[in-house]
């Protein structure tokens, strides 16, 4: 018997804009307007100067913990694949895209701000909270678009994660419940090459992390993920492909520019010459390359950019800023749809000790004391 | 009304409940063309369809999570896990994701699911078939702990489990799943969430208990001498736990027994013993009595009758709680 190839598979790898602003023109043929790309430099360019102005938020004292997003702006491209209904089940290094597809900024920044009301994401949009542990969320949208095809509801799940992620169970029965479930599911690897401190060659032996896809049946594909073509032609082919039971898994190749959070220092384990060279693959800078190449922005429409985004987060910033405080009672009224009695009486005392808080016995005590100090209470 | 036993309880209540509402979906290792390990969910694939009553891979966090999200998306979805010991790869998802989405949104985003799971010893299972975990949930805030006694209260918590709007674990003692038949009624009701129920009333000792261990306690009474008034409350929820209803049986009798499968230490005993001290301590006229399984694992079934309180043991601790 001669041996035979049971299974064979290759990944394809997309790039349409290049670092120097260079389009392959027919591969960008019918996805993005120019209309389109100039709205996405402006916004990943506001992304950029509130990320900017968040980690400066946090080293002032005004915001907690906070994981800078630049260099990944491009991942906004989903966004505009995405149709309104779909939904977004996000990390924390997507902000760009989740505000792209309705979510208030602000919101981000108040999560960061230790504030629960910034996951409290307003009716009619379908995007759920930033997930903080790795890996879990993508069950989650494994579910939301399983729940979909059952309901005939015509959406698809996005979620993203980074490469890290990979290695978590999660990730992979999340896969392999959307793949057997015909469910549809887009997962997102952002590829950033960075875990904190654990490079993407210490994270698998794969030579992709598309790759892993394959195994449960998921199409793959892997782009350039500093290139807005190249992940919205990717997602929006991902988004027919689910709608017709075809799960997708995209790694889109980026890289974190900043540190893993505020608390992080990647100096201590990152190569600075690795950093240089992955910010001159920016997509903000290629992308301006490419517009003004072909006369689509100038230096006055930069100038008159930078102050309108400046104003623009001076205003998100406000709103994150001059909110009240939370009430206390909030921990209390949000954990289930009617309180339990003895969770009411914990959030109407703030107690949990029990003297003072039971008349009945108080009174018992005070009655044997008075009466009859050696008798059994119970019985006086 | 009909004759049944646990488990047609439950299955007479998914049947129920799949026909009232078409968005109840049942999913787990085994639950459809087969019925489930034990059977429970018996028929229901046949009769509500592969879409809604689904075998799933062979991965309980996957379960759990995909229920999740099911729930976050308009779906009631009712997974089940196949034995409690098996809990703990989809520990994560319960715990930190489908008990918190509610708090950690503010009410933006619920997940009314329920997760099954059949629980407790005393059916000569292997390793990790046999465990009483749920004081670990009790303990879990954002999640509702359901575990019933008896068929009809097991056909009306689990039609209040699949309506309640937030998660619901709701433990099936799999010792008594076949071990009695009870009158059902076929139209719907609900035992609501919360509710202690006293199984007995009596005058001169308290035993809390839940599960399984209600026939042990019920038996274990049988053999107490005639004149010794004994008040039994089968508390069906572990929590929200009715902590009215005990503490005004042990205000009446002044002593106080809890008995259950799971080991001792920070077992809900403990719990409980804390809230009667707190509440009833001019009351009390002996120190409450935890009867318990050991801190030690559930051994295999060659001993498990020796690991768990049996009804003497538990005859033994009411009548030294008496004579105290």
């Amino acid at each position: 018997m001669p041996i035979k190839v049971a299974y064979q598979a290759t990944i394809e790898y997309m790039q349409i804009l290049d670092e120097q602003g260079g389009l392959d023109a027919k591969l960008a043929r019918d996805t993005l307007t120019d209309d389109q790309v100039v709205m996405l430099y402006e916004h990943m360019s506001m992304c950029r100067r509130l990320d900017e102005i968040a980690f400066k938020l946090q080293r002032s004292g005004r915001l907690g913990t906070y994981p800078q997003n630049m260099g990944q702006e491009a991942i906004a491209s989903v966004a505009l694949a995405a149709r309104p209904q779909d939904w977004m089940v996000p990390c924390y290094r997507e902000n760009a895209a989740l505000y792209l597809h309705g979510l208030p900024p602000e919101m981000i920044l108040l999560h960061w701000m230790g504030d629960e009301r910034g996951n409290q994401i307003p009716e009619g949009l379908n995007i759920t909270p930033m997930s903080i542990p790795i890996g879990s969320h993508m069950l989650h949208a494994a579910g939301i678009g399983w729940a979909a095809r059952i309901r005939g509801d015509d959406q698809v799940a996005f979620t993203f994660f980074g490469d890290g992620a990979t290695s978590e169970g999660d990730f992979h029965e999340a896969c392999n419940f959307a793949g057997v479930m015909h469910a549809p599911v887009v997962f997102i690897c952002q590829n950033n090459q960075w875990a904190i401190s654990t490079p993407r060659s210490k994270q698998t032996r794969s030579e992709t992390f598309a790759q892993k896809g394959i195994a449960y049946g998921l199409k793959v594909r892997q782009v350039d993920g500093n290139d807005i073509f190249a992940i919205f032609r990717a997602a929006r082919e991902a988004v027919a492909d689910a709608l017709k039971g075809q799960p997708t898994m995209i790694e889109t190749l980026t890289y974190r520019l900043g540190d893993h959070t505020t608390a992080d220092d990647a100096r201590r384990y990152r190569d600075p010459a690795e950093l240089e060279a992955a910010r001159k693959r920016d997509p903000l800078i290629r992308t301006r390359k490419y517009l003004e190449s072909k006369d689509l922005w100038s230096a006055d429409q930069e100038e008159a950019m930078i102050e309108r985004n400046k104003a623009q987060v001076d205003d998100i910033v406000a709103r994150a800023t001059n909110i009240e405080k939370p009430k206390t009672t909030d921990i209390f009224d949000a954990m289930f749809a009617t309180i339990p009695p003895e969770l009411a009486r914990q959030r109407d005392t703030m107690q949990t000790n029990s003297l003072g808080q039971f008349p009945q016995q108080e009174t018992l005590r005070r009655g044997a004391t008075a009466h009859s100090p050696t008798q059994s209470p119970a019985h006086a | 009304m009909a004759n049944l036993t646990l488990v047609q309880a439950i299955n007479l209540a998914l049947t129920q409940e799949m026909e009232a509402d078409e968005s109840v979906v049942l999913l787990g290792e085994d639950v459809g063309l087969n019925g489930g390990v034990f059977r429970v969910t018996e028929g229901l694939q046949q009769r509500f369809g592969e879409h809604r009553v689904v075998d799933t891979p062979l991965a309980e966090s996957g379960i759990m999570g995909a229920a999740i999200g099911l729930a976050m998306n308009g779906i009631k979805s009712v997974p089940e896990i196949q034995f409690e010991g098996f809990l703990g790869p989809a520990y994560d998802q319960l715990v930190n994701h489908a008990a918190r989405y509610r708090s950690r949104s503010r009410g933006a985003i619920t997940v009314p699911m329920t997760v099954r799971v059949p629980v407790g010893g005393g059916i000569h299972a292997p390793e990790l078939h046999s465990d009483s975990p749920e004081a670990i949930y009790a303990h879990t805030p954002g999640l509702k702990v359901v575990m019933p006694s008896s068929p009809y209260d097991a056909k009306g918590l689990l039609i209040s489990a699949i309506r309640d709007p937030d998660p619901v674990l709701f433990f099936e003692p799999k010792r008594i799943y076949r071990a009695f038949r009870e009158e059902v009624p076929e139209d719907e009701y609900t035992v609501p969430i919360g509710k202690a129920k006293i199984v007995e009333e009596g005058t001169d000792v308290t035993v809390v208990t839940w599960g399984a261990m209600t026939i042990q306690c019920i038996n274990a009474m049988d053999s107490l001498p005639e004149d010794l008034s004994v008040e039994l409350i089968d508390l069906r929820t572990i929590y929200p736990i009715d902590v009215e209803t005990i503490v005004e049986s042990v205000s009446k009798t002044g002593r106080c027994v809890v008995a259950h499968e799971a080991p001792l230490t920070a077992g809900l005993g403990a719990e409980i013993s804390s809230l009667v001290q707190e509440r009833c301590f001019l009351h009390l006229e002996a120190p409450v009595q935890r009867v318990t399984g050991f801190d030690t694992f559930m051994p295999y079934y060659k001993m498990e009758l020796d690991y768990l309180p049996e009804a003497p043991r538990v005859a033994e601790a009411i009548a030294a709680c008496a004579a105290y």
